[in-house]
């Protein structure tokens, strides 16, 4: 045990010196799509902990991401915030937005819980149209480059921009890693693989999943801040249902209950659209196909497939 | 002697079908007590109306003078009953050890590591800890599904056909164990090995047709000549 606790922290620690290295040697082009895929692996990181750990696929996670988003957006677009505490904001929005929505949709579980939380998100959504004249409706707004300075340092240049995603990315996983090696992180995947004989084990799956949710939420909430903050823009299409299938997709492309899958998937997805939206206008129908593959031949993701063909000791 | 769990008048009906009707019984602390019966006479039904797992429909339970009654399953684990299932039921894709520490950090546990080893020692199953708890063999998963519920360390132990599928020579071992755990932990056991029911019991409940047909200690259940018309098929052995 104690070899592989040092084995894990190795590789997650050499993931981030790796991507710390990435911006010195890729070009702009690709160093600012990595600093977009690690914002958007924190969001899937969030997801993983909901679905992958804990076994709660929701069809809402877009509701956490935008709350994040527009609570970091409006008071700099309304009141001239400031960043920082804008992206705390955002941070605790999307959790008090997933456990809001958790106290309801947890009442329900497997397809039910599925259409109530894409029933909450798409509730959210047209609430942004709906409320246009103090979101920005569909067209959203742009976060202003004099407010995306901290301390001086501007967010929107490029190596500023790439190292506050990395830094954001590494809290994400670290946090995440720990997480899931707890004592609460075996409690969440206990209540994955079987509720009924962990409730007689004393847990209470309704708390469970609903920290759970929240703690998800928290992570989609800081991502969607972040992304917004990062790249200057927010707007309703984070809201759509597609912004909530992306993190499942991710996250089953990555191997779903696994630390580093988010990243991966969001990784393998984000250059397989751009990638094949280069040769084709039909680039959804190749991420269909990719998944279909996907499904039919590593059901588990790159790294569950990994953990099954011998590296069992990936957390 | 004061009872530490009891239950009166409990019902539970499936349908038509009367599971559980009527029972009233008192679980002495300290004891062993054997729950028998004919299949589908009602003992898991019974044992899940105590631990919670479903909910009775009329009548009332209580554990050391406090009524359980509504109080949800989890609820009733930390409060020290525990139950192990007739069918088993470990996280077959967890490891060993962590089937266990579930069960150990939910008694609140500090040092997870050796609490897992000694709920496993206690069981005989030292050294497979990291072991898939689905690649046992059957018979080891029935002890690891005592070994969890050894780990909530509770005040009633509910076991629920510990012996099914366990080899003669392990059965020797698991009685040594349950007579261990008496008398900190007292111990409801549903089984059909007779041979261990009369071993082990201090007292015996015989269940027929969901009703209590009789409750007294082994001499007496084995002389009663309903429990053998019904149950011990009129020959005692
Ligand atoms: N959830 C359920 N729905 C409907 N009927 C049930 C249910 N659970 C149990 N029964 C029925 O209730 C009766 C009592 O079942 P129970 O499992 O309590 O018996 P048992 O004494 O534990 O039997 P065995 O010795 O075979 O384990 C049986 O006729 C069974 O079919
Ligand atoms: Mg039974």
């Amino acid at each position: 045990m104690k070899g592989e606790t040092g084995k894990i922290w190795t590789l997650h620690l050499a993931v981030i010196a790796a991507l710390f290295a990435a911006q010195f040697l890729l070009p702009q082009y690709h160093a600012t799509n990595l600093a977009r895929i690690m914002v958007l692996a924190v969001y899937a990181m969030g997801y993983n902990i909901a679905f992958g750990y804990t076994g709660l696929l929701s069809l809402g996670h877009a509701l956490f991401f935008a709350a994040g988003m527009y609570a970091m957006g409006l008071p700099i677009w309304q009141l001239e915030w400031l960043p920082v505490p804008a992206l705390i904001l955002g941070l605790v929005a999307g959790g008090v937005m997933a456990g809001a929505v958790g106290l309801l949709a947890l009442r329900t579980a497997g397809v039910s819980f599925m259409i109530v939380t894409l029933m909450f998100a798409q509730a959210g959504y047209l609430t942004l149209l709906y409320l246009n004249t103090w979101t920005g409706g569909d067209e959203g707004f742009v976060v202003e480059r004099a407010y995306r300075m901290i301390g001086g340092v501007d967010l929107a240049a490029d190596t500023p921009r790439y190292l506050a995603a990395l830094g954001l990315f590494s809290a994400g996983m670290l946090g995440c890693l720990w997480l899931v090696r707890s004592p609460f992180g075996r409690v969440m995947v206990a209540m994955r693989e079987n509720e009924e004989r962990s409730r007689m084990l004393g847990f209470n799956p309704f708390r469970v999943k609903l920290i759970a949710l929240v703690i998800s939420g928290l992570y989609a909430g800081v991502a969607g801040a972040a992304y917004g903050l990062l790249f200057g823009y927010v707007g309703a299409t984070f809201a759509t249902i597609q912004y909530s299938i992306l993190p499942m997709l991710y996250v089953l492309m990555g191997g779903a209950g696994t630390v580093l899958g988010p990243f991966l998937g969001a990784l393998a997805m984000f250059y397989l659209i751009d990638i094949a939206s280069g040769f084709t206008d039909a680039w959804l129908f190749v991420v269909g196909a990719a998944l279909v593959a996907l499904i039919l031949f590593a059901p588990k993701g790159i790294l569950g497939t990994l953990r099954e063909r011998g590296l069992k000791w990936l957390p | 002697m004061a009872a530490l769990m009891e239950a009166r008048g409990l019902h539970r009906h499936f349908g038509g079908l009367r599971a559980v009707d009527g029972v009233d019984f008192r679980l002495e602390q300290g004891e062993i007590h054997a729950l028998i019966g004919p299949n589908g006479a009602g003992k898991t039904t019974f044992v899940s109306l105590l631990s919670g797992r479903l909910p009775v429909q009329s009548g009332s339970i209580t554990l050391a003078g406090e009524d359980i009654t509504r109080l949800p399953a989890h609820a009733r684990v930390k409060k020290g009953v525990a139950y192990t299932f007739q069918i088993t039921s470990v996280y077959p894709r967890l490891s060993v050890f962590d089937n266990v520490a579930l069960a150990a950090q939910s008694a609140g546990a500090r040092d997870l590591a050796p609490a897992v080893a000694a709920a496993l020692a206690r069981v005989n199953l030292t050294g497979l800890d990291r072991e898939m708890a689905g690649n046992l063999s059957y018979g080891h998963q029935r002890l690891l599904e005592v070994a969890m519920g050894l780990a909530l360390q509770p005040r009633v132990l509910i076991l629920d056909e510990p012996t099914q599928g366990l080899a003669a020579g392990e059965i020797e071992g698991f009685k040594a164990l349950v007579r261990s755990l008496v008398p900190q932990t007292t111990v409801l056991l549903i089984e059909h090995n007779m041979d261990v029911v009369m071993d082990l019991a201090t007292r015996i409940t015989v269940l027929n047709f969901g009703q209590v047909l009789a409750t007294g200690t082994p001499a007496e259940i084995r002389a009663n000549p309903a429990v053998q018309e019904a149950y011990l098929g009129g020959h005692d052995d």
